[in-house]
This record gives structure tokens, sequence and C-alpha cells, in this order.
């Protein structure tokens, strides 16, 4: 049982990581690159607490979690939508104030205890010896993570309005002629991405550390981006390697318990590392790369009036 | 109610100097907002912030030790942010200069001799400069994305620091706390001006370095090269200048700066290594170098403003009892209205009321 | 054909366009009859694009009223300018690389209609009108026909009434062309109009029933092409003559300057097409004109031949005796090469810097004692740039703003002429240049051409890449044809007709056993 239990914490790890890369991967099909993931993903980490905090349920704090990190991430949409700004620039903004704004809404919560998310059975399929508990006697967040990567694949790759999104991030320009309205559909992305940036958050301080501390994110945000890439913009290799980080992270935790002689910082280093090394894997075919990033990403896009 | 630009035929002059002033003044707007909804008094929040640090000769020195790094990181970030390289691990970079040039007062701590200064100085450089060497070398040879690499590259440098200062580098005469030996005094940077205060010369430093780069940027080739790169590199490939080269070369420099920032505020400021030796200067430098317009000497100006929001932050902190985390709040405020303001210089914004556009054509 | 009486199907009344203060359209009149071809004839910057873009709903007028059917309309969006009936194939074709064909044409559909009945219609609808297509092909696998054809098929599939083509036989063959002709004429024969955007005056004489002349912005002549003669129509183009290339036929030819040996360069990117065993040799004072449709391996070229990717072979390219394959574009340029690529913002020029700054784009090392100073520092000599500046200025006659302005300031012609004369002066021995004229107009083109002769004509080794024939028969001596990345022997411009040319761009090599074979007939 020792197995399942690790591969219940690994799924804790990687849930938030695969939420918050599956919302930046439909951003970034829409041609837009959202730098402010970890500012995002804070921000929603910090009010699913305080929500959660002040009313008692951790239901309300998911919904405040979802709907702060979209709200958040419409002042990215406006700034690089509406008014073009550097969308770079204008990402990193977003984490430092995002970074900034949790840290001093936050204070008054460090150190109090959290409340978990409850646990949802789901009847007969949680009875399946070993696959029960890891796949049905899970979190509300978790459920929604896998829902997620189903319904995002067939958005994108069966839906109309998918197929207009994924136009939309190939070419702004032939988009527009068509009369595909590119801003507003990028600023629904956009949101989009913030939403599941900010679920992701709250699955932070409601599930896998249920409390509240500074900076909690920890680079999960940044993660989430080189996920993105590394999944080259498909819902499915998301889960896979949200995953595959996830043992990384649990991984190193359980070394570090053990004591297996390695400093604890070298071990907690590996999550980053292992994120570098996989870029580097991944980029390293210049010809994949090019055929599979929207073609439009990080573009601004002014229409002709 | 729509927002719509409209391409200016030229850049504003006026705004391109505006800008980063209006930004400013709605930061401050922000912030008095902000004061107000949590029950502080805005003019009095805003006086602790923004006028105190300014009323005291001692408190300017302060502010010079904390612009130093913010000015020298920040101008050799608006190198890759030029040439469209988008370092933005600096503060890794930051944290490995203070590290190699730590090496000489820390492992070597016999050893003093006059000019142990000059060494520590060069290997700080060369520290961040091999550290920034790693995504410029990912980028260059693996097409790899450096703005995640040198991110994931700051915690790294993080933990390797925090490994060094409770592991080997530990002061073994310092009752087990975790930071290094003091540095001899040969090898602490001298205070500029030492009857009035404590800025050291890492202050002179960053002038040097920011008025470097502007006759660089001016009047060179190289400078040349960085602005054409930045804006097209297939221009500059048919300039017969290399990309890839530049990425070496913006990299490099910046890190170089990065760590000659870092150990220029453990020798002149801290005067031993901790495991907590910036309060995310590499970070706030981005913010330095957008909103001093990527221009040297804009940068020295927001250099100021931003060390000032560190200083007041810390100083309402003690007179008002606002949370210093406001601080970082104020800076990215201040980013955001920065880039807003920036629009203002190629587009011209129209407010566009629903219904307007199709009397505004039978009018015309 | 159409009776007088007819009510126009689409009636254009004082339409006006402004940007900022500048007028794009300027109070145009323009009636279309059902079942004509109607032509749109005009210049680069002439106003039709901006025009048609009004029609089809992307561009808002200022002022001025659209009537369809009789009845005035107003059109917000591309979706209402289809409902009405519509259709538009673009220039620059508004396709989707990344798409397959079949969801390239949903995107041009009514919501309502399944994604899955789409990829039928759409194969049911090419038979129909002899335009083969495979629905779920990726448009960046496809040729620059097969992309009009998915563009075509994309406004029939709307059952149109008028069609609006713009400059659609710009990236075809001709013959090519002749099919796209059948087609419009199948449209017309079944009551549809046709509105037929062109600058070229032989096939609108030839397909159009009536021509409508913009010159900026305002209707210059409205004719029936079929009574005009090319100069006439040319006249109410253009506003005034232009003058012909000069050029003198007894030219004595000198040494070899340029040559390529089995050039073969892989794509260096999915979209790039690759260069197969090109060999070609210019002398001293000939121009070779390199013709071919768009996308056929011509930007690579040009990226082969300037160094700006350099090849492993230090053979497959010399310059003035030297091998250069290996060399990058400096090194060439010091061999005394000058190079015009076809995109003039953000390759021939950074549009935010000025033109002084733009010359040192071109020439910081090949200048470089005259251009710099401080030995390894490299201090800009600004004074002597921007006196260059203004002396190639005058030489080629740029027309600008101010003294020193930026290059993205300047209209297209302007900018050629100045990114083409920046190479001219310093007297290259040997010149290579993609494109010369592409979007500029009459007058500079004209000046562009003559440059280029004469440039020959003092013993220089030029080579002309185009699309454009005019072009490619106003200034060539020697012609020959690249098609799929493979280019012909080069033949005599004396032995070549557009019928020639037109079947080697149609890849039919094997049909050829060289210039000597050309020679002997």
């Amino acid at each position: 049982m020792i197995i399942e239990a690790i591969l219940l914490t690994i799924i804790t790890a990687a849930t938030p990581l695969v939420i918050s890369a599956l919302g930046e991967l439909v951003t970034e099909r829409a041609g837009v690159l959202n730098l402010g993931v970890e500012g995002m993903m804070v921000m929603g980490a910090v009010s699913a607490f305080a929500a959660t905090a002040i009313t008692g349920s951790p239901y309300v704090g998911v919904v405040a979690g979802i709907v702060v990190g979209a709200l958040f991430s419409l002042l990215f949409g406006f700034l690089t939508l509406t008014l073009v700004a550097n969308q770079v620039a204008t990402g990193l903004a977003l984490t430092i104030l995002g970074l900034g704004v949790s840290g001093m809404l936050g204070e008054s919560f460090v150190g109090q205890p959290g409340i978990k998310l409850p646990q949802i059975n789901i009847p007969l399929l949680a009875d399946i010896p070993f696959l029960g508990p890891l796949l049905f006697k899970q979190d509300l967040i978790f459920y929604l993570s896998i829902a997620l990567v189903i319904g995002v694949n067939w958005f994108l790759f069966k839906s109309r309005a998918g197929l207009k999104l994924r136009a939309v991030g190939d070419s702004h320009a032939s988009a527009h002629a068509l009369g595909i309205g590119v801003i507003r559909l990028r600023y629904l992305a956009v949101m989009f991405g913030g939403a599941c940036a900010g679920l992701a958050g709250a699955q932070l301080s409601l599930i896998y550390t249920p409390q509240w501390t500074e900076n909690m994110t920890a680079g999960r945000g940044w993660i989430a981006l080189a996920l993105v890439v590394f999944a080259s913009w498909r819902p499915w290799r998301v889960l896979a390697g949200g995953y595959l980080f996830g043992a990384v992270t649990i991984g190193q935790l359980h070394a570090q318990a053990l004591g297996v002689g390695i400093p604890s910082q070298f071990l907690s280093a590996l999550p980053y590392a292992a994120t570098v090394v996989v870029l580097v894997l991944i980029s390293h075919n210049r010809r994949m790369t090019l055929i599979n990033t929207p073609a439009s990403l990080g573009k601004a896009f002014v229409p002709d009036r | 109610m729509r927002i719509e630009l409209e391409r200016r035929p030229r850049l504003s002059k006026f705004f391109m100097a505006a800008s980063p002033l209006i930004a400013f003044a709605m930061t401050i707007v922000a912030g008095a907002i902000m004061f107000a909804a949590l029950g502080k008094n805005p003019i009095e929040a805003l006086d602790a912030i923004f006028i105190m640090p300014l009323m005291e000769v001692w408190s300017l020195h302060e502010l010079a030790i904390k612009a130093a790094p913010l000015i020298l990181i920040a101008v050799g970030l608006s190198i890759c942010y030029r040439s469209n390289n988008w370092n933005i691990g600096a503060e890794g970079q930051f944290i490995m200069g203070a590290i190699f040039g730590s090496i000489l007062p820390v492992v070597f701590y016999g050893w003093q001799p006059e000019w142990l200064l000059l060494p520590m100085l060069i290997m700080g450089m060369i520290g961040g400069a091999l550290y920034a060497a790693v995504p410029a070398l990912l980028k260059a040879h693996f097409n790899t994305n450096e703005i995640l690499t040198s991110l994931m590259l700051v915690y790294i440098a993080q933990l390797f620091l925090d490994w060094l200062v409770r592991g080997p580098w530990r002061n073994p005469e310092g009752f087990n706390f975790p930071e290094t030996r003091q540095f001899a005094p040969v090898g602490v940077l001298p205070e500029i001006f030492s009857e009035s205060g404590r800025a050291h010369w890492g202050f002179v430093f960053a002038l040097v370095a920011a008025v470097g780069v502007a006759f660089m940027m001016k009047y060179t080739l190289k400078g040349f090269q960085i602005s054409v790169l930045g804006q097209s590199e297939r221009a500059g490939r048919f300039a017969g200048f290399s990309s890839r080269g530049m990425i070496w070369f913006s990299m490099l420099f910046s890190g170089a700066l990065a760590g000659l920032a870092g150990i220029s505020e453990v020798s002149g400021a801290i005067g031993q290594l901790r495991p907590v030796i910036s309060p995310g200067y590499g970070f706030t430098a981005i913010i330095v170098a957008f909103l001093g317009r990527l221009n040297p000497f804009g940068i020295v100006a927001a250099g100021l403003v931003l060390a000032l929001t560190y200083l007041g932050g810390e100083g309402a902190q003690l007179s008002i009892g606002v949370s210093d985390k406001v601080t970082r709040v104020f800076q990215g405020l201040l980013l955001f209205f920065v880039l807003s303001c920036d629009t203002l210089i190629l587009y011209r914004i129209r407010l566009v009321f629903s219904g307007k556009r199709a009397a505004e054509g039978d009018a015309a | 054909m159409t009776e007088p009486a007819a009510v126009p199907l689409l009636s254009i009344r004082k339409l006006t366009k402004l940007f900022g203060t500048f007028a794009a359209c300027n109070g145009i009149d323009l009636n279309i009859m059902p079942g004509e071809i109607h032509a749109l004839l005009g210049e680069n910057g002439a106003g039709k694009s901006t025009l048609v873009k009004m029609l089809f709903g992307v561009l808002a007028p200022t002022s001025g009223q659209i009537v369809w059917n009789g009845k005035p309309v107003t059109i917000p969006s591309p979706g209402d300018a289809r409902h009405i009936g519509i259709g538009m194939v673009f220039q620059h074709f508004s396709l989707f690389e990344a798409l397959t064909v079949a969801e390239n044409i949903a995107l041009s559909l009514d919501d309502n209609i399944p994604l899955s009945k789409v990829a039928d219609e759409a194969a049911k609808l090419s038979k129909a009108y002899g335009l083969p297509l495979d629905p779920s092909a990726h448009v960046a696998d496809l040729s620059v026909g097969e992309r009009q054809r998915i563009e075509i098929v994309r406004a029939l599939l709307q059952n149109p009434q008028l069609i609006i083509l713009d400059e659609p036989t710009s990236v075809l063959t001709p013959q090519e062309a002749d099919k796209l002709f059948e087609t419009l004429d199948k449209l017309k024969s079944e009551g549809r109009s046709v509105l037929y955007i062109s600058h070229r005056l032989e096939e609108v004489q030839r397909i159009c029933d009536r021509a409508t002349v913009l010159r900026h912005g305002k209707v210059t002549g409205a004719c029936d092409p079929r009574q005009e003669t090319p100069a006439s129509l040319a006249r109410m183009m253009v506003g005034a003559e232009v003058a012909s290339v000069e050029r003198d036929e007894t030219q004595e030819l000198g040494d070899v300057l340029l040559s390529a040996r089995n050039l073969t360069v892989p794509a260096r990117t999915p979209f790039a097409v690759t260069l197969k065993d090109i060999s070609f040799e210019v002398k001293a004072g000939e121009v070779l004109a390199i013709a071919g449709v768009a996308g056929n391996g011509q930007g690579e070229l040009f990226d082969a031949l300037s160094g700006e990717f350099p090849q492993a072979d230090r053979n497959s390219v010399s310059i003035r005796g030297v091998a250069a394959g290996h060399l990058g574009i400096t090194d060439r340029r010091l061999l005394g090469a000058g190079f015009v690529p076809e995109e003039r913002h953000g390759h021939a020029a950074v549009p935010a810097l000025t033109l002084s700054e733009n010359l040192l784009l071109a020439r910081n090392q090949s200048d470089r004692n005259v251009f710099l100073s401080g030995g390894a520092l490299g201090i800009i000599r600004h004074g002597t740039l921007t006196d260059a500046a203004k002396r190639i200025s005058e030489t080629m006659d740029v027309r600008k703003s101010a003294e020193d302005p930026p290059a993205g300031s300047l209209s297209g012609g302007n900018l050629q002429k100045f990114i083409v004369g920046r190479e001219l002066d310093r007297q290259p021995s040997v010149l290579i240049v993609n494109q010369p004229t592409w979007g500029v107009d009459a007058g500079a083109a004209s000046r562009i051409r003559q440059a280029l002769v004469d440039l020959a004509r003092n013993g220089s080794a030029v080579v002309v890449i185009s699309q454009d024939l005019d072009e490619i028969f106003e200034v060539a001596s020697r012609i020959a044809v690249i098609s799929e990345g493979k280019l012909s022997a080069p033949f005599p411009a004396g032995d070549m007709n557009r019928e020639k040319i037109g079947l080697l761009m149609g890849g039919m090599h094997e049909k050829n056993e060289g210039a000597e074979a050309a020679d002997a007939h």
C-alpha cells in the first residue's frame, strides 16, 4: 500500500500543474503568451484560502480561486489585447503584482489552520481495489482536472469555437479578414487561463498544503509554462507531463525524508533542474517546435478600422 | 464603449518622456486608494513612503545602497531586452556573483592582500556571467526558451546559496548561525563619503555602467547591432550580425553586471553571505529597466524611484504599521502603469461609444 | 448579355475611406451588373484593396453608400458580406497554415453547418468547378495554386452572387491562370458577377466586360477594356507616360563574375523549399533574370546567394572567381557583391531606424573605414553617414518628409529606391536583387529597372529574381525559370516568350535540353 500512498501524493502534486498548464495551453493556442501564471495562481491560492476561512466552506474557496484568477487575468488581457503592451513584460508584471498583492492580502491568514477540501467517493468505483482510492476517492479539483483535460481536448479539436480559437492562434490577420472576433476570443482564452491558474492555486491552499504561506506557489506557475512547451500544445501530453513532474517533486521529498545523504537543497532543486533538462530535450528538435508552436504566439494584433 | 487604437504616423516624443511620469502619478493615486481601503490615512502613508526617506542624509545613503544593485542589473538587462533576449534570471546571476566573489574572503579568509577587492569583484562578474552562460548556451545551441531556463536557475541558485551558508561555508565560530565569516576589512567595498553615511562604491559602479552603456548604444557599432537585432533578426542577419553572438554577448554582459551587483552588495552592504542576500533586486530590476525605457539614464532615475519604494516600505512599516508587502504591490502597479502608458507612444487612444461609428460615417 | 435597363447588382456611391487625414478611397462610384466580369484596375496604393475591404466588411467606410440589388446596405463584418451574397478571394491568402483544407473552409461558413459535412460539400464543389482539393491535407503542405483553389472553393460554398478576386493571377503560372479564367467564365454563365482586381492589362482585356480605373483613391476612368489599348489603360492608371527601360543590345560581355555550381540547399524550416542542384553563370555586363511563381524557392535562392545562410560546399557559389559558398554575407560583400532582398521592412531595412542608419545596416563592413572609426571600438561616424544617405537619396530621387527620416515613414517605392541606391552607390561588381519592384509604383519601378540595366552596362553582373514577367522581359539579357527549387537552364531573352516561361514554371524541365537547343531553333 506504500505504492498507492506515493501515487496518491504524486497525483496531488501533479494536479495543480496539470490544471494551470491546461489553462495556459488554451491561452497560447489563441496566440497569447501569458507569463503571469505564477501570479494568477498565487492570487487564486490566497483568495481560496481567505474565502474558505471567512465562510467556512472550502467550496466557496474553490469558486473564489477561480473567479479571482479570471479577474486577475483580465488585467493582463486589458494591457496586452486592448493596449497591445508587450506580452512578456506584462506577464512578468502580473507575476510581480500577484506575489505582492497576495502577500498583503494573506498577511492575517499566515499560520491559521486551513480547511481541507473534502474527499468525494464515487459509489461502486471507489471500491475497486488499488485504482479505487487513487482515482475515485478524490477531491473535487482532481475530478475537475481530468474533466478539463477531456473537455479542452474536445473543445480544441472537435468544436467550431475551438477551431476558431486555433485559427486565431495560427494567423490573427487571416482570422480577422474572415470576420472572427480576434480580440474577443483572446480575452476569453486569457480568462480561461486565469480561471485555471486560480483553480490550481485553490488546490494548493485547500488540498496540497491546507494553509497560506507567502509565495506558496514556489515556481509552479513557471513549471506549468514549461509543461505547455513540453506537451507541444496538446492536452493529453499536459496530463502526462504534469504527472511526470509530480513524480519528480514527490520523489525528491521522499528522498529527503529517507535521508539519502544528499543535501536537502540539492533535492529541492531537482524539479527546477528537471524543468530545464526537459525544455532542452524538447526544444532541441527545432523542426518539431516550429510545427507545433501557434504561429502568432506572443504577437500583438491591432485591427485596421 | 470601446477603446480603439490608431497608430501614430511617428513615435510621440512627448509621451516618450511623459509616460513614466504619468505612470508614476497613476501609481501614487492607486496607492492612495489602496491605503484608504486598508483604513490608513493615504497622505500620511504616501508621505512615509515617498517623502520621508528623502529628508535625511543617512537615508539618502541608504537609497543609494538600494539603488546601486537595481541600476547595475537593469543596465545589463536593458541590453538583453533591446536585443530581444529575455533574461529574467538576474536574481540568480546576482546570487552566483555574490557566491563567486565570496570565494576569496570566505574560503581563503587567511589571505588578505591590500588589493583583495579587485579579484573579488572580477570573480563576482565572472560568476554572474557564467551563470547567465547556461541559458545563453541553451538558447544559442538548443533553441531553448531563455525566459523559463533563466528563471528556473534562480530557484537553483537560491537553494545553492542556502546549502553553502548552512553547510560547507558556515562560519565555524558563528554559533551555528547560517552565515559565513565576516569579510576581512580589505574585502569590504569602501564607503564613498564615510562621514555622512553607508553608501558604498557599488553606486559609482552603477553610474559608470550606465554612462558606458549609453555611450555604447549611441556611438558604437555594437550598440547599433543590439538595436538592429532586437528589432529584426532578419535585418540583422542581412547586415552580417550574428544573432547567436548577440545572445552570448547580451546574456554574459547582463550576467556580469548582475554578478558585480551581487558581490558589491555582499561586500559593501552586508559583509558576509547569508541565506537571503537580496529582497528580489533581480526581479525589481526588470521593472527598473522598463520604467527607465531601457535607456541607461532613465534607468538611473527609475532605479532611484524603485529603491525609494523599498526604503519607504520599510519606513512605513515602522511608522504607520502598514505591511512591508506594499512595496511589492507598488512595484507591480508601477510596471503595469508604465506598460499601459507606453501604448501612448505608438498609438492614439480613442474611446468609441457604441453607435458612434455609424454616426461618424454620416457626418464625415 | 446584360440588358441596359437592369438594376445593378452592386452600386457604390461616393464611397470614401480616411485613415487619419489620408484618403485611401475618395468618393468612389462604381456599378456592377449581374453576370459581368468587372475589372478594377490601378497601381499599388491606388486604393483597390481598401475599396474591396469595405465591400467585404473588413473596413468600415468613412462615408458614402453601398447599394446591393437596389437596396442600401451596411456591411459591418465579413459574415454580413457573405450573408448578402458577396464572396472574396484574397490576394495574400487568408488561410491558416496549421489547419487542414476542410477546417479552413469550415471557418468561413455559417456556424450552423456541422463540421463533418464541410469536407463532403467542399469535395463536391471542387469537382464541379474542376478545382481538385484534398480536404484532409494541411495547408502548409500545399502549393500556392492549390491554396488559391481553397480560397475560391471557400467563396463558392456560400453560393455568392458577387465574387471578388484580388490580384488572383499574381501567384499563378500562365497555364494555371488560363484554368482560372475558365472557372470565371463558368461563373459568369451562371449569372454571377465577378469583381476582378488587377494591374495586369493583358488579362483584363482578355476576360473583363467593363473596367473601372483607380488612381490615388479616385476613379480616373470607366471603360470597356476591349475598346482600349494597353497604353491608354496604362495612362489612366499611372496618369502619365512611364519611361520605358533603355537597353544596349550590343553589350559585350566580360568575365564570369558570379556562378553557382550544383547548389543544393535542404529546407531550413518545414515551410521552406529545398534548392536542388542549381547551376548558372553570370558574366560582366549581363542581367540574368530568374522568373518563377511565388513560393518556388526564390527566397531560399536569394538567401543562399547572399550568404545569409552559408553553405557547406565552398564551391557552390563563387564571386569574381573566389569560392564563396562557405562565406557569410559580410565576406561576400567584401568580394564586391551587393544584395537587395524582397522584403523591405524587417529584412532590407529596419523601419524604425533612420535612412542613414539603414545605410550602415548594409555597409557596416564593406565601407568600414568610411563609416566607422576607433578601430575595434567601432565608433559610428554619424555625419559621414548622413551625407552619404543624402547623396543616395538625391541620385535615386528618393522623396522624403525630413532630412533623415525613419525608413518606415517612406512609401514603398521611395524606400525601395533608397535600398537599391544604397547598393548601387558602392558600384558592386555583382548585384543580386529579389523582386526589385514588388509593390512599387510605376514611376519608381521604371527608375529602378533602368538603374539595374545601367549597372550591368557598366560592367557588373546582375541577377534579378522576379515574378513579374513584364519586368523580366524589360531588364533581362538571359532568362531562367525556377520551379520547385530547381532552376532551368538560362535562355537568351530574345528566344523566350510567355508561353515558354509558363511551361518552365510548371516544372517542364525535361522538355528543354538547355540553352543550346533553344538557340538552335
